[in-house]
């Protein structure tokens, strides 16, 4: 099992789309909202998931085909 | 007693114990060192300061390192406070200061937080230390370990200059070319630090590692004669310093080290090839930074979601700062004006805030009396490339090895 924390941002297409429910019946993820501020226009939560590495791979790129945007939570961290 | 007690999280306020994490477990927000303040109080004083070392650790007191024989240092600090007239005069700033971070010993500002993080690392019993870097970090990191003589890994995406490449690698670390960019190695090493027992510099020692940041600030109050100015020009990469200088003008206040009890006006700089704070600045919801693509040459401060960009703007905005940004083409005029009016030859991201100096300077933002102070925070040599066009030798002639061609072509 692993952990990763990650900011999803929603454009406004999205706001309505239940993504992270879907996350969690397509993958074996285990899904848990930290914090999140959504509008009608747009939103970011920060969502802590727990899966095998490849599980959770594939469920970002998931994510990511939806039109999600998935960053690390803490924001960039190259320097 | 120790003097630094714990972490807390600066979005919901849960406390942690002193460790090696960077990251509320409760609501994911950032984790800053927690010092105790009363006893801070009773040692901390001008004097003992000024008796310190000729380096940044003289503001030991005020860093998260306990002990001094843990302290892993090249003589970085206290680099020059130089009064700009020439640069002053052409923008209408009778009181233009430049501090010269360059002048560190691997010529960037990250040798004052690196320093802070390694010689942390090292107290706390770690044997390898990394960092995930777009260059002037892994440069860093890779000289204060070897320094230390600790294991080094430095995470870089493949297609780094090679002259960045050379400049880390002269060190001897671990170099890892990541095929992929930046989100990637950042995405990488967002995963390492959960199965690796490594201090990584910028990520779960960042609360440790950003402490370091503040002796800029330290260092230019005190060359000031122990005051502060009233602007400070800062660019503005993850935010991370940017914060942090706010933090130390509040502790040099808290602790009596400077005259009077106001907070100078903190203003940030980006390029406008990566300003995603500046955009969230002027919008309606500065609260809400969006991540950008980084498309600019000021790759050492190209970071498209940046971890304090909301702080950024609070601080900004509380202290009667502003957040501006600068085109292409701006960056590499502003070199040319540091150089050609002062000497000194900056890199891109310097590039960025004098910029940003000289536009605000000629929109009017201030009287012409007041203090401002520019943080000039790497050497030109890092990015010389951006020089290399043909308008960059205007004033060039090239002659016969003779008198008469001399005078010829030359003006004398």
């Amino acid at each position: 099992m692993a952990r990763r924390r990650l900011r999803l941002i929603f454009g406004p297409a999205l706001v309505k789309e239940p993504v992270i429910y879907q996350l969690g019946r397509k993958f074996e993820i285990v899904t848990n909202i930290r914090r999140a501020d959504v509008t009608k226009d747009q939103g970011w939560v920060l969502l802590e998931v727990s899966g095998e590495p490849e599980e959770l791979d594939q469920g970002v790129a998931f994510l990511e085909s939806q039109g999600v945007k998935v960053e690390p939570a803490e924001g960039d961290l190259v320097e | 007693m120790p003097k630094v007690i714990g972490l807390r999280c600066r979005e919901c306020g849960a406390e942690y114990e002193l460790q090696a994490t960077h990251v509320c477990e409760m609501c994911f927000g950032p984790l800053d060192a927690v010092y105790d303040r009363a006893a801070l109080k009773k040692v901390v004083s001008r004097e003992r300061i000024e008796q310190g070392p000729k380096s940044m650790w003289r503001y030991r007191d005020l860093l998260p390192i306990e002990d001094s024989v843990n302290v892993v240092t090249l003589g970085e600090g206290l680099t020059p406070l130089v009064k700009a007239d020439r640069l002053g005069a052409e923008l209408g700033l009778r009181n233009l200061y430049l501090k010269n971070d360059s002048m560190n010993p691997t010529n960037s500002f990250k040798d004052r937080v690196v320093s802070v993080a390694i010689s942390w690392a090292r107290a706390h019993g770690f044997e390898t230390i990394a960092c995930a870097s777009t260059g002037n970090l892994a440069n860093a990191v890779a000289a204060y370990a070897a320094r230390a003589g600790l294991e080094c890994f430095v995470f870089i995406p493949v297609d780094l200059e090679p002259a960045k490449v050379a400049s880390i690698s002269v060190f001897d670390p671990n170099v890892v070319a990541v095929r992929g960019n930046y989100d990637d190695v950042n995405r990488l090493c967002s995963q390492l630090i959960e199965s690796t027992p490594w201090a990584f510099c910028n990520i779960n020692i960042r609360p440790f590692y950003a402490e370091g940041s503040k002796t800029l600030t330290f260092e230019t109050a005190e060359q000031l004669g122990w005051e502060l100015p009233d602007e400070i020009i800062i660019p503005i990469a993850s935010g991370c310093q940017f914060v942090r200088h706010r933090q130390a003008a509040g502790e040099l206040l808290e602790f009596g080290l400077v005259r009077g009890d106001r907070v100078p006006a903190f203003t940030g700089a980006q390029a406008l090839g990566c300003a995603p704070v500046y955009n969230a600045f002027h919008s309606d919801t500065p609260d809400r930074v969006l991540p950008v693509k980084p498309d600019t040459i000021a790759r050492s401060i190209a970071i498209g979601n940046p971890s304090d960009g909301v702080y950024v703007n609070r601080i900004a905005r509380d202290t009667g700062g502003v957040v501006e940004a600068v085109t292409e083409d701006e960056i590499v005029d502003a070199m040319r004006l540091l150089a050609r009016t002062e000497g000194i030859f900056t890199e891109t991201a310097g590039g960025v805030t004098i910029g940003v100096l000289a536009k605000l300077a000629r929109a009017g933002r201030w009287r012409g009396d007041e203090v401002v102070v520019a943080y000039v925070t790497g050497h030109g040599l890092k990015t010389a490339d951006v020089l290399a066009s043909a308008n960059g030798h205007a004033r060039r002639v090239e002659i016969e090895p003779t008198m008469k061609s001399f005078r010829e072509k030359v003006t004398i």
